[in-house]
């Protein structure tokens, strides 16, 4: 029977279940947690729900310990996921290093709430999507999804499972307090409308077998431990068999080559929404919440004949850089609202590059940032 | 025959990073024997470290192995076990590795009573960094952060282990390896959290500033000082103080987590109506 005669399944979530609810569509049969507000429901519902398919929940000591056991969990094939906020993603960061460097598939979702330190845990931030990209030390390669509205984080949720895999690289999901805790209508995608990327196994035979071989290209095929293929990881700089190494050459390749993985894939990666773009003006970017407060505020405008339209990015690292830099040599001005003082803002500047004024909207107070405020600098651009 | 120890060896990746006398390999050698007496198929066993000296002895043997970060080997290998329940999961650490930043992932790991193998090479220092004191530096011994003399306590480790719910403890020292070997081996055989605490030497670190630089003169050290448990029973606390009692510390039969969880699976998966 043809799509169009069946009724899509719909469900009334919050965005911390949905998450959880994609990710056992994704494949998802390992999490491991530690409790923190907001992101705790993502745990509750997945202790329910993977036992009920065969799969595993753990809530270990700390947060440090729950993404050590995914990392673990992963190499043995499983498709894994922990989630967190603010405090507990700053514990996460040592084993996302390691996670990228040894290239092990898992997601990470944060719940984003206000900082620094133990800050607002129960009101909404944006202001660790720096400490995404940034966070860990050394160079890694960083994908960062933001979605903001409800059937788009169920289906950025599978995605985010999809390029963990196909890429062998740590995948976070940063959605906010509020997107965390919103209650919408969901419009479930229909099984054939989703797929589902599993990493790529080796297809030679384990004597042959190196864990970072780069023949098939920069993303190596990966065994699972107890399939046969025995092999060794370490967080050290390594060489194609998993083996520390300090040769200067292979640590400058192997590490571009992590880099590259991304960044020679960006558009399979990157993803975004433009709005009322054709003839923009007023330029806002914006993303989750802030970017659902701007939606209104644009529909406003241009009820009042003002051009204004956004880009909103899905994909939040690697930024869509092309686009904006396209975008600001044809408009008069950008906003820029987001629940930080200033964190994409950073990232807006250096790409507009003095071609069009810019003006912040920056509300750190842990309330939402209102279509209103937004509206009113549209008006005065 | 004596075991051919290359059949669990990478041996195109010696020679070793250890420096010459190190005890690892004494207690890697033993660790060896143990599997090859039980029979454990390399396919089904993974090896898992954290850092330091210690904790390159995965990269040596040739098993799923895993060198991870500082500290956290045991949180990789309960997401392994957890995974995977009918592999067999092994865990070196050394005493800072375990016991200082990893401390906490130690005392859960016992209390959850997960059915893998801890060995902690406990040689006083931490080697690898430059000799530096751990919690296990007697008070009065000397280390590169402590040049007037250590004035921490140092940690009981086979008692923390046992009072924070693992099901075998055991002690053992380089400097008795057949004895060393029946441990390890109750430890793997064991279904549960097993510890196995080798006392070993670092003589490199920790005999050079304690007038105990040479491996023989350091290993002879710790054999003086160690205790057969049950000798140990018939001694009074102030009788043992300078003594390391060493053997079969504790074992109890409890639930394991693996086993716990899978009644979880059963109970989750009987409520889903068709």
């Amino acid at each position: 029977m043809p799509n169009s005669t069946l009724k899509r399944r719909v469900k009334f979530w919050t965005g911390n279940e949905t998450i959880a609810e994609a990710a056992l569509v994704a494949g998802c049969r390992f999490f491991a947690g530690y409790p923190i507000t907001p992101s705790s429901e993502i745990a509750h519902v997945l202790s329910q729900r993977l036992p009920m398919v065969g799969g595993k929940f753990l809530q270990m000591e700390d947060e440090i310990a729950a993404m050590g056991a995914i990392i673990g969990a992963s190499l043995t094939g499983d498709k894994v996921m922990t989630a967190t906020s603010g405090p507990g993603f700053s514990l996460k960061q040592e084993n996302i290093g390691f996670a990228a460097m040894i290239e092990a598939p898992c997601v990470v979702v944060n719940v984003m709430r206000g900082g620094p330190s133990t800050g607002l845990p129960t009101a909404l931030g944006q202001s660790d999507i720096m400490q995404a990209r940034w966070g860990t030390h050394g160079d890694r390669p960083v994908i960062a999804l933001v979605p903001a509205y409800l059937d788009e984080v169920y289906t950025e949720t599978i995605r985010a499972f999809n390029l963990a895999e196909k890429y062998r690289t740590p995948v976070f999901i940063l959605i906010d307090e509020v997107i965390g805790h919103l209650s919408e209508r969901v419009d479930l995608p229909f099984d054939d409308e989703i797929e589902i990327i599993n990493r790529t196994r080796p297809s030679v035979p384990p004597e042959d077998f190196k864990p970072f071989d780069t023949t098939w290209g920069d993303v190596p095929p990966m065994a699972d431990y107890f399939s046969g293929y025995r092999f060794h990881m370490t967080g050290l700089n390594h060489d194609s068999g998993g083996f520390p190494t300090t040769d200067p050459a292979l640590c400058q390749s192997e590490n571009e080559r992590l880099m590259r993985k991304v960044d020679a894939n960006l558009y399979d990666i990157i993803r975004f929404e433009q709005t009322s773009i054709d003839d923009v003006e007023i330029l806002v970017i914006a993303f989750g919440s802030s970017a659902r407060a701007a939606a209104v505020a644009i529909a406003d405008a241009r009820s009042k004949g003002i051009k204004a339209g956004m880009f909103r990015p899905l994909t939040l690292w690697p930024f869509p850089e092309k686009e904006v830099r396209e975008l600001a040599g044809r408009v008069k001005g950008i906003i820029v609202p987001e629940a930080n003082l200033g964190q994409l803002f950073y990232e807006i500047d250096r790409l507009v590059a003095g071609k069009c004024p810019i003006k912040r909207i920056n509300k750190v107070g842990g309330v939402p940032i209102y279509p209103g405020e937004i509206l009113a600098q549209i008006e005065v651009f | 025959m004596p075991l051919k120890y290359e059949k669990y060896l990478r041996v195109n990746k010696v020679p070793n990073m250890w420096c010459p006398g190190c005890g690892i390999g004494i207690i890697l050698k033993a660790m060896l024997r143990s599997i090859e007496t039980l029979e454990w198929d390399k396919n089904e066993i993974a090896m898992i470290s954290g850092i330091g000296c210690t904790s390159r002895t995965p990269g040596y043997v040739d098993a799923n192995t895993l060198h991870t970060t500082h500290g956290r080997a045991l949180t990789f290998a309960t997401g392994i076990k957890m995974a995977r329940p009918d592999k067999h999961v092994v865990v070196i650490s050394g005493d800072g590795d375990s016991s200082a930043i990893g401390g906490n992932h130690l005392i859960h790991s016992c209390r959850r009573n997960i059915d893998m193998t801890l060995i902690i090479v406990n040689n006083n220092i931490y080697g690898m960094t430059g000799g530096q004191f751990s919690p296990t530096t007697p008070i009065g011994s000397r280390a590169a952060t402590a040049p007037w003399g250590s004035i921490d306590p140092p940690f009981d480790l086979g008692m923390l282990c046992k009072a924070a719910g693992a099901t075998y403890v055991a002690r053992g020292h380089v400097g008795a390896a057949a004895p060393l070997e029946r441990l390890i081996r109750g430890g793997m055989k064991h279904k549960g959290f097993s510890v196995i605490e080798v006392m070993s030497n670092c003589h490199t670190q920790f005999g050079r500033r304690n007038r105990l630089s040479d491996p023989v003169q350091l290993i002879d050290h710790i054999a003086a000082k160690t205790i057969n448990v049950r000798e140990a029973a018939k001694l009074s606390p102030e009788e043992l103080k300078e003594k390391i009692i060493v053997g079969l510390l504790h074992e109890e039969q409890r639930e394991e987590y693996c086993d716990a969880y899978a009644r979880v699976i059963a109970k989750a998966s009987a409520s889903i109506i068709n």
